[in-house]
């Protein structure tokens, strides 16, 4: 176990290095547009995983906090704030506004917070784009410089897959899973399912409003609605289910597959990579609740296993 | 200053009478299946399609495509429940409600780009004159396609009251609402009445597709926002009481109607939707509270 987490930790780190050099070798913008496409859906996928994989609360309204931080950096920020002080109040922003909701919702049982956040990121999308209805420019288009947002992203997507990590394996991320298993047995154990939710959320939308305002840094001009669109909600959900709910190295291979997918698929008119991850979807839904993770873990077991009971015996003997 | 405002009061409930329609088929699934089916709002899509077709390449009169949409969606929902639904019914209440909603999110996005790529993003509607046309009834303005509305979602509230108090099946599927425990040991086959009430609601949801495609325009990505809308109704009435959805309906459309008079029409779907969250908050058991059907 423990040599099994030295591997996990010193590839982590090779990745991670990997990552920060990259654009020493690679000088073309397309692909590190790319990279930082999929290190922006890891960070939002795995935020989202924070709430719906562990805590087992399906939030259907990402787009609200993703959104919410955009819209609160990119004013700040082209006001003439410095940026990190606008990306730091975005994040406090989302949390705010996840307060707002949780509270209430989360009194209530089950459908009610997926219902009441898919209103409330629509809610969003529309008042912000009734009374934001221009498009936003970067004022200083000329001294735009990509490295610096690539650097952002990368260290925002290693420090949101680092807090869910150490969050998930702390005191409090046991109780988490404890009310996802079961509010009942959880509260009677004395673990406040309450609490332990609002936690999880607050994390889940800090994390998504800073990935918000990194997205309010990277581009030059967009509508001030469009982080707040529902694919920002749906993308990354199907990207955590699809690598595995629950896990940290889950939303980091769904978003990765996601990117690829769609990479794949772009010469095509039309957007058939959807097509295909819905469907695949579903089928994780339905048939593999463990998401891509446990089909391997079923597979490496089946491997070290053998097919037959027998041949199982025959190992063990000799070991 | 009256005029107006009994003008728009009237417009209010001739379209909330069809947000109650839209709600009535997701209504009648929960209640029955406690599925909870958030593409419904596509499966009316799909249905605007199929009577916009049957409009427009068959010449056929758009009040007769609503029985084309209807047994479309109803072979779809059919089709859908056996496939993918089905296989969510032995789950406990809680884990069930949070799956179906899942995988019926993943359906909206495959039936969303499905009808992208066949029928393009094109936004089209049915129109004929005498559809523009109106009547005046102490200077208020009564166009017959928002007349229609009332008079179809109320027949159809009717039938489908009828249906499930007076027929063999429709009893079937009251019983399976009550108990489906008791409803199978005496005999019920439960599959098969979940599967009748998928079909209905989706042939519901075909019903409102065509009124939405004749009153106001279908494009494939409408879906979520009618799949709101319909999700709002049936809050605002109480979940899975159907003669609550009616009235959580006209709710709807007059709290739309009186925000596009009073405020601003852009403010118009943003309104419901507070409505909706507030409801959600202070009275979850609906604004008419929770009856059985």
């Amino acid at each position: 176990m423990n040599k099994k987490r030295l591997l996990v930790l010193v590839l982590s780190i090779a990745a991670i290095i990997t990552l920060a050099l990259l654009p020493l070798v690679i000088t073309s913008d397309s692909t590190i547009n790319l990279v930082i496409l999929v290190l922006l859906y890891m960070a939002l996928a795995s935020s989202w995983n924070i709430l719906g994989g562990y805590t087992g609360q399906t939030n259907l309204g990402h787009a609200a906090f993703f959104g919410t931080g955009s819209l609160i950096t990119r004013l700040l920020w082209i006001g003439g704030m410095p940026f990190f002080g606008a990306f730091l109040l975005g994040g406090l922003g989302a949390v705010a506004l996840a307060m707002l909701i949780g509270v209430p919702a989360f009194k209530l049982r089950g459908v009610y917070f997926a219902i009441g956040t898919l209103a409330l990121a629509q809610i969003l999308n529309l008042t912000v784009s009734n009374i934001f209805p221009e498009m936003s420019f970067n004022p200083n288009i000329t001294d735009y410089q990509l490295l610096p947002r690539y650097y952002l992203f990368l260290a925002l997507t290693v420090g949101t897959i680092c807090v869910a990590y150490l969050l998930v394996n702390s005191k409090w991320g046991l109780g988490m899973m404890a009310v996802r298993e079961g509010e009942d047995a959880a509260e009677s154990l004395g673990i406040s399912a309450l609490r332990h939710k609002l936690l999880a959320l607050a994390a889940s939308a800090f994390l998504a409003g800073l990935v918000g305002g990194a997205f309010a840094y990277y581009h030059v001009s967009y509508y001030l609605n469009m982080p707040f669109g529902p694919e920002w909600t749906f993308d990354p959900m199907m990207m955590a289910y699809i690598g595995g709910t629950g896990t940290i190295i889950g939303p980091i291979i769904g978003s990765i597959f996601f990117v690829g997918l769609k990479q794949l698929l772009v010469w095509n008119v039309g957007e058939y990579h959807l097509i295909i991850f819905g469907t695949l979807f579903i089928l994780i839904v339905l048939f593999l609740p463990g998401g891509l993770v446990e089909l391997w873990k079923k597979t490496q077991s089946y491997l070290r296993r053998g097919p037959g009971q027998r041949k199982k015996k025959a190992t063990v003997q000799v070991a | 200053m009256l005029t107006p405002l009994a003008q728009t009061l009237v417009f209010g409930i001739l379209v909330g009478a069809l947000y109650g329609l839209v709600a009535l088929g997701l209504s009648l699934v929960f209640g029955v299946t406690k599925l909870l089916n958030v593409a419904h709002g596509e499966l009316l899509m799909i249905g605007g399609f199929a009577s916009f077709w049957a409009f427009s390449l068959l010449g056929i009169n758009p009040y007769l495509t609503i029985p084309i949409s209807m047994v479309v969606l109803f072979l779809l929902g059919a089709v859908l429940y056996k496939l993918i639904f089905s296989r969510t019914v032995k789950l406990p209440e809680e884990s069930k409600i949070k799956n179906t909603l899942l995988v019926a999110f993943g359906l909206s996005i495959i039936l969303q780009n499905l009808a992208l790529k066949f029928w393009t993003a094109d936004e089209r509607a049915i129109s004929t004159p005498i559809l523009r046309t109106a009547i005046k009834v102490a200077g208020i303005r009564l166009p017959y396609a928002r007349l229609a509305n009332l008079l179809i979602a109320v027949f159809f509230l009717v039938v489908l009251q009828l249906f499930l108090r007076k027929t063999y099946i429709g009893k079937a599927i009251r019983a399976t609402v009550q108990n489906w425990e008791a409803a199978s040991l005496m005999g019920i086959n439960i599959q098969r009445v979940y599967l009748l009430a998928f079909a209905i609601g989706a042939s519901l949801a075909g019903v409102a597709g065509t009124l939405v495609a004749i009153n106001f325009s279908i494009q494939p990505n409408m879906g979520l926002t009618w799949t709101l809308k319909a999700l709002i109704v049936m809050v605002l009435g109480g979940l899975g009481s159907i003669p609550g959805t009616f009235i959580g309906g006209l709710v709807l459309g007059l709290t739309e109607s009186a925000t596009s008079f009073f405020i601003n029409s852009n403010y118009r779907e943003i309104a419901g939707l507070v409505l909706f969250l507030l409801v959600l908050i202070f009275r979850p058991q609906g604004l008419m509270g929770a009856k059985e059907t």
